[in-house]
């Protein structure tokens, strides 16, 4: 136990000592996750609006199957994107294993599926409230998703923390396709996995400290943008 | 366009009397052990300072290191189960194979020693008396170089342990250090490399019970990744890379690490 007590004072120990490694490490974490958030949000919102607006057969299949996909295993998405990735891959010509875009791309994989899901559940209660509205207005399909997408875009902030959440916290994904290589590859959670596996448990702990710390710093953005938003918005 | 652009770069490197290439950079496929006992931290840089050259190390276990350089993602593999990395260089997806280093496995148990094999060096007996005893025992179970030694000592002890897996045979099916938590946790004998539980940090009371049979040397190996199977290798920078480990420099730099002054690896490259 007395590991955590020593993780605390390790961790204020590396952030104070300003630790260039680490905030290698932290600067990389934050890029890949972020961006792929951003790509999944690219992807996953429009899908998620579409469905959640959308009446056409087998829609109960998509929505399952929607669902069910932001249970994917992180291991499951290394491991298919490494095979595509790797040299002997479809598109191992790219060369682009054991970089940080391929951490990336798996990880956009990953999240993709929740953004598109609970943007959907968002977009489909809200438009369930406004549907009438619309139809007397006569939008169109793309100006209904404009305007649903405007006026629930603080319930879609807390859909794109919550697929940052899962991007930044998953180690299966870029431990395979990053290769966890010092200085290149290296992020938070695979350090955290390197140092428990050199038994530098209260190191490791320390790491997994400054990664709360970080997503508490994520999301703390983002509520002040909301507010400060929200704020503008009643003047 | 992009090669006459390199090209210059080079002339004006070789121009400048540097022997020194920026962008060259290479992909080592290594086994855990010489990453996580620190041998690479110290190797590379003294490498790097000579050619310039750049060696990303991707550290997993052996079984994995080897598909991975099968799918010709590495240029070089450094890893140490001699009868795969044979078969490798056999089936054309490696040049030629040197040996390296070697260092030896032990067998860490709990100060309690419930098999009273504490002090033996004699692997076989000692494997024997713990499945006699069903003291737990943790394996890898991960087919890395120390899972296949492992299972050919128990061979040679005369044991089926995976009839008892699960039962006092735990298979943890991860790498050296989780599968040392996990039996340090559990109170388990366990088999690592004696590099890798020097420089380990969660020891507990746990105390090297075997140690010193010939039967658990670990031989390591280099090989380069063949050409003519990957094309993509970096032939040059590779080849260079495995030739430095084998020079009498990178020899004296192998033996030259220590932790808590212990010589972790133990460089036997036939000299040429």
């Amino acid at each position: 136990m007395q590991s955590i007590g020593e993780a605390f004072g390790l961790a204020l120990q590396l952030v104070a000592s300003g630790d260039g490694d680490l905030l290698e490490i932290v600067l990389l974490s934050l890029r890949v996750s972020l961006t792929a958030t951003a790509v999944a949000c690219l992807i996953g919102l429009p899908i998620g609006a579409l469905v959640a607006i959308g009446r056409f057969s087998g829609r109960g299949a998509v929505l399952i199957v929607m669902n069910a996909l932001m249970g994917l295993p992180p291991v499951v998405v290394g491991l298919v994107v490494y095979l595509h990735l790797s040299r002997s891959g479809p598109l191992g010509f790219l060369g682009l294993l054991y970089t940080p875009t391929a951490m990336i791309i798996a990880q956009t994989i990953l999240i993709a599926p929740i953004v598109a899901a609970l943007s959907r559940q968002v977009l489909e209660d809200l438009h369930a409230e406004y549907a009438e509205q619309f139809r007397s207005l006569c939008l169109t399909r793309l100006q209904t998703v404009q305007a649903l997408i405007w006026d629930a875009r603080y319930s879609l902030l807390t859909v794109g923390l919550a697929g940052f959440g899962r991007a930044v916290a998953e180690v299966g994904a870029v431990i395979i396709v990053g290769g966890n290589i010092d200085h290149l590859t290296r992020v938070m959670t695979t350090a955290i996995a390197l140092e428990t596996s050199k038994g530098d448990l209260a190191l490791a702990l320390a790491l997994g400290l400054i990664l709360l710390v970080i997503a508490l710093g994520v999301n703390a953005a983002v509520q002040s943008v909301r507010m400060t938003a929200a704020r503008h918005a009643h003047v | 366009m992009r090669k006459r652009a390199l090209g210059a770069a080079t002339l004006a490197i070789l121009l400048a009397g540097q022997a020194c290439a920026q962008d060259q950079s290479i992909i080592v496929q290594s086994t855990t052990s010489t990453a996580n006992s620190g041998l690479y931290d110290y190797l590379l840089p003294i490498f790097q300072e000579k050619t310039g050259i750049e060696v990303n190390v991707v550290a997993v276990g052996t079984g994995q290191a080897i598909r991975n350089a099968e799918n010709c993602d590495g240029d070089v593999l450094l890893v140490h189960a001699k009868p795969s990395e044979e078969k490798f260089v056999e089936a054309g997806y490696g040049t030629s194979r040197t040996d390296l280093m070697y260092n030896d496995f032990i067998i860490v148990g709990p100060e309690a020693d419930p098999a009273g094999v504490g002090g033996s060096d004699d692997v076989q007996g000692a494997l024997a008396k713990i499945a006699e005893q069903g003291a737990l025992f943790a394996s890898r179970g991960d087919d890395s170089g120390t899972h296949k030694k492992e299972m050919a000592l128990w061979s040679d002890a005369g044991v089926d342990p995976t009839a008892a897996s699960g039962d006092w045979y735990r298979e943890t099916g991860s790498g050296m250090g989780a599968t040392l938590n996990a039996a340090i946790g559990m109170g388990a004998y366990v088999m690592t490399d004696r590099a890798t539980w020097i420089s380990f940090g969660n020891k507990q009371d746990y105390q090297i019970a075997v140690q010193g049979d010939e039967d658990m040397f670990n031989q390591y190996g280099v090989i380069p990744v063949s050409p003519d199977h990957c094309p993509s290798v970096n032939t040059e920078a590779a080849q260079t890379f495995a030739d430095w480990l084998v020079s009498a420099e990178g020899q004296t730099a192998i033996a030259g690490y220590t932790v808590a002054d212990q010589q972790l690896f133990f460089p036997n490259a036939p000299s040429n």
